[in-house]
């Protein structure tokens, strides 16, 4: 626990795609080249044993960062840094790799319907060769089972004949097979029925706590993202518009997306309440607003906030890309309900 | 093994199956088409090839039921006195033979080179995919006409005749390799994105390795259905090329041939000598095709 | 809410689908009214028989599944058993619907203008000039911008949100007296939807119409309904005010639903959670179909299947609540 140097590190990581049509059409049309920046300079660190979440709405970037996180995607600038290697250095050896593992969003797709549970739980455990004979593969594949949850008869089973919440218990069991220390979790419980849920989330903290695991978690849900974070950062149109120690933000969030955001929740204690819709829509990513890509939809914007792309600075014990925030003009925007109700 | 059967017949496939009396109709038709074939040299009523027993004295007998029949000539004999039975018997044989082989390669071709195209991305699937357009442009029998054309005039002379099988099955083969590459590269497009090829990705499977273990077996479903209705196709090419003369050597005649022999005595009379090659051939590829048929149903999740 | 007659009425509503391996009951016993005016939310588990009440309900079940047994009424008028064509007409005219997926509502092919102009005058004594008036209205109401430009765009040419709302624009136009809405928002993000929850709200509230709410998001039904029907394997546990189900609910299967929903305001640092999963509708298990997961269950339940009845505030298909059962 002495050791500083972060699990994971994020350092000014880009990635754009080319979403461009064909040569030939292009030239018809006469247009240039689309370029989509789905990840445009982010940066932030994961301590060892913590979570770090992503949230924000479809579009802002997250799932993006997820699979650059563990080789996916290649970064267009920027870096990936894996306990203190370069990402691509350390997926060139197989004892680094098998140290990250992620767990996907929808359980459906992410098991292969044609091989047998055990088989599927033990692919990371063959790959690496963790060990040495066949019944100390089947010792292990049952070992996994019981520790998430299911029964180790089970691997007998295909995936067909299970229910969301234990297909994903099975890809928790398949993730956690090659004794990975850094998880990157992309909406695991988003496909899932609440009460299901609840299980999966419950499992996920025993396990962080059990195995001492890091956490890169994705999700739009920002109950769920309050539940298991230990900092959240709040996405916008790629681009990290706050990052904050968990509590704080919900306690007060200062970027007024995250306040709007906020605000559109529905709650159980909403019966009967007006919630304030965020006004217009998330632009396209491929023609991003100029200066502050919020600006459009923002209360607070002003002339500096078209021209100048605002930078992550401190804020208090957070850090917020925000020119209002930064003059102290974030008092005009009132705190969203959950926030003040906890002041 | 007796736990797989238990298995199969209780799967919904079978289900299916017996309850469309059309499927089962043409399982039972294709069933004796390849048995007639496969076991011909065992059950026939004669030998078409044994030159010494045929006799030019039986030859033109019209069928058995017919006045001047033959009782046993069932269904006539030919020009040279060839039991025509027989003859279908073993013209299917090479009928079946070249139609299964052509498909097979043709399917082992589509298949690598969809994978491959369909996971691989990029440059690589840009080309093989206008290869395939270029090529489905054709009708695939002028394709088959031109490879074979090509292929005889790139070899020696004198090996025509042994080769002359292998050169029909490799330009049928060929000429329908981009049905299989289309569907195999759309489903692989399907399943590459998928979070179960992804998870293997993130541990370093090697791609190699992701194409044949994990993506291959969740692609290999249409395939089989674009094989069925292949079949019927191949052995109609077959029957092509060989009514025009350019298919199989006259010393191992296929349906085809047989009914191009036949034709030259539909107007004098001699009807039965191309009809029946004619309808077993006809036969074969409805009952190969309505299976197919069956199949692509009974596998389409949507219309279950 | 109020005292005027039901719009809708449920009574009794069983839907089966036949299997090769038996036949399945997907909805059993279903019963619960709509009155004008009412928002009704229904929750429950993927697979409870949300979406298929609401399919019943607009007579489009997916074949083979069909009504065995009850009743669907609209004003007094049964229309469970009416033909095809019939149920079309009344399904523009009387019954909205709108869909979690607005590209499967909206005719690719046509313009929004079309599609809107279309169902009024098929449905109201209009002509096509009055009808595109009214649509650059309803463009206005459900708030797309500079609506009168935009109404002969095609639907390709809407954001999602966009999109959503010409749906419900389009639901709405033939001025129906019942919505039946399923997910309308889950394809959306949080900050479009809180903007499509208001807009529906707000049009039910002053046009009077009734809607049926299904959903699996418990903050838009507490949100936006007046009373929520609980569903389970193809029945409802519990119905009633939203206030009740949501705080106090009285099926351990509602309060359990509730309490696993992770809390906003606060960290806990273990969820409550229901263990195992809701069966397979061909496995439903004997007497009550929670009873396995049930954290008060007793021998009652294992052997007999309750009705609803009264729990005080809300009704609850649970033994619990049988004067009976408490008397042994």
């Amino acid at each position: 626990m002495t050791d500083a140097t972060p699990m994971f590190e994020a350092r000014d990581l880009t990635r754009h795609f080319d979403v461009s049509r064909p040569l030939l059409q292009r030239m018809v049309a006469r247009e240039g080249r689309r370029i989509l920046r789905a990840v445009d300079g982010v940066s932030f660190a994961i301590p060892r044993g913590t979570t770090l979440s992503l949230v924000g709405e479809s579009g802002c970037g997250k799932s993006t960062v997820a699979r650059l996180s563990v080789g996916l995607y290649g970064p267009t600038a920027g870096s990936v840094i894996f306990d203190g290697r370069d990402l691509a250095q350390a997926r060139a050896m197989a004892d680094q790799r098998r140290r990250m593992q992620m767990i996907f969003q929808d359980p459906y797709a992410s098991l292969n319907p044609r091989w047998r549970v055990a088989d599927i739980i033990a692919e990371p455990i063959r790959a690496f060769g963790l060990v040495q004979t066949r019944g100390e593969q089947e010792l292990r594949v049952a070992e996994l089972l019981t520790q998430v949850g299911l029964s180790p008869l089970d691997g007998q089973k295909f995936p067909h004949e299970f229910s969301g919440g234990q297909r994903q218990r099975i890809s928790i069991a398949r993730a956690l097979s090659s004794n990975p220390e850094f998880l990157v979790c992309d909406e695991p419980t988003s496909a899932l029925d609440v009460s299901v849920q609840a299980q999966i989330l419950n499992l996920m903290k025993e396990l962080q706590q059990r195995l001492g695991l890091t956490y890169l978690f994705i999700s739009h849900n920002l109950a769920v993202v309050r539940q298991v974070s230990d900092r959240i950062g709040v996405m916008y149109l790629g681009r990290l518009a706050e990052l904050s120690p968990a509590e704080s933000l919900f306690r007060r969030p200062r970027h007024p997306y995250t306040r709007a955001l906020m605000e559109a929740i529905p709650d159980l204690d909403m019966t009967g309440r007006e919630r304030i819709p965020v006004g217009g829509e998330v632009p396209s990513p491929i023609s991003p607003p100029s200066g502050c890509a919020f600006h459009p939809r923002c209360p607070l914007a002003n002339d500096r906030c078209k021209m100048e792309r605002p930078d992550l600075k401190p804020a208090g014990d957070a850090m917020v890309a925000c020119h209002a925030v930064e003059e102290g003009r974030d008092d005009a925007m009132p705190l969203p309900a959950i926030a003040r109700d906890a002041a | 093994m007796t736990a797989a059967m238990k298995r199969f017949l209780d799967s919904d496939l079978w289900w299916s199956f017996t309850r469309s009396p059309v499927t089962v109709l043409s399982a039972v038709v294709a069933l004796v088409c390849v048995l007639g074939a496969a076991l011909a040299p065992v059950i026939a009523p004669h030998n078409p090839f044994d030159l010494a027993s045929l006799n030019l004295i039986d030859a033109f007998k019209p069928p058995a039921w017919d006045e001047e029949g033959v009782r046993e000539y069932l269904l006539g004999t030919d020009d040279q006195g060839r039991d025509v039975l027989s003859a279908i018997m073993y013209g299917a044989r090479v009928s079946l033979l070249v139609g299964l082989s052509a498909t097979l390669f043709a399917t082992l071709l589509g298949v690598s080179l969809g994978l491959l195209a369909g996971y691989a991305g990029g440059a690589l699937d840009s080309l093989l995919m206008r290869i395939c357009d270029i090529q489905l442009t054709f009708p695939s029998i002028l394709v088959a006409l031109l490879v074979d054309g090509i292929t005889r005039a790139a070899l020696p002379r004198e090996l025509h005749d042994q080769i002359a099988l292998f050169v029909v099955i490799f330009a049928i083969g060929i000429s329908e390799w981009p049905k299989f590459a289309r569907t195999v590269r759309g489903s692989t497009l399907v399943e590459r994105n998928k979070e179960y090829v992804q998870a293997a990705r993130v541990i370093g499977v090697p791609s190699a390795r992701i194409m044949v273990s994990h993506v291959l077996p969740n692609v290999v479903g249409p395939v089989l259905v674009v094989a069925t209705l292949n079949l019927g196709l191949a052995i109609l090419s077959e029957a092509t090329l060989s009514f025009l003369g350019v298919g199989v050597p006259p010393t191992q005649p296929s349906l085809g041939t047989l009914i191009r022999i036949g034709n030259d005595f539909l107007f004098s009379g001699e009807w039965w000598i191309t009809i029946f090659p004619g309808l077993a051939l006809i036969a074969m590829v409805l009952s190969v095709n309505l299976l197919g048929d069956w199949l692509r149903d009974a596998l389409n999740p949507k219309l279950r | 809410m109020s005292n005027a007659p039901p719009l809708l009425q449920v009574k009794n509503l069983r839907v089966e689908f036949p299997t090769r391996r038996g036949t399945l009951v997907a909805l059993d016993d279903v019963s619960f009214d709509i009155a004008p005016g009412e928002v009704l939310g229904v929750v429950g588990e993927s697979g409870a028989g949300k979406s298929m009440t609401g399919a019943a309900i607009i007579g489009l079940l997916e074949p083979p599944g069909r009504i065995a047994r009850g009743e669907i009424l609209l004003n007094g008028r049964r229309i469970d058993n009416l033909r095809y064509e019939e149920m079309r007409r009344i399904r523009g005219k009387e019954i909205g619907a709108i869909f979690q997926d607005p590209l499967t509502t909206l005719n690719p092919l046509y313009t929004v203008g079309r599609q809107l102009v279309e169902t009024m005058t098929t449905h109201l004594p209009i002509g096509p000039a009055e009808a595109r008036k009214r649509a650059i209205g309803w463009l206005e109401m459900v708030g797309i911008p500079a609506a009168a430009q935009r109404i002969d765009s095609y639907p390709h040419e809407f954001s999602g949100g966009m999109r959503q709302r010409v749906v419900i624009a389009l639901a709405l136009c033939a001025e129906p007296r019942l919505i039946v809405a399923d997910e309308p928002t889950t394809a959306l993000d949080v900050s479009i939807q809180a903007q499509v929850i208001a807009l529906l709200k707000t049009l039910a509230r002053e046009k009077g119409t009734a809607m049926m709410l299904v959903t699996h998001d418990m903050g838009v039904i507490a949100e936006t309904a007046d009373r929520v029907a609980v569903m389970y394997a193809g029945r409802i546990a519990e119905i009633g005010p939203v206030r009740e189900v949501v705080k106090h609910a009285n099926h351990p299967y509602s309060e359990g639903l509730m309490a696993s929903i992770p809390p906003l305001d606060r960290r806990v640092e273990r969820l409550a959670q229901i263990d195992g999963a809701m069966p397979r509708l061909s496995a439903i298990p004997r007497g009550c179909a929670y009873n396995p997961r049930c954290p008060q269950v007793f021998d009652k339940c294992r052997a007999l299947r309750p009705d609803l009845i009264n729990a005080g505030t809300t009704q609850a298909a649970c033994w619990l609540y049988d004067t009976e059962t408490a008397r042994d």
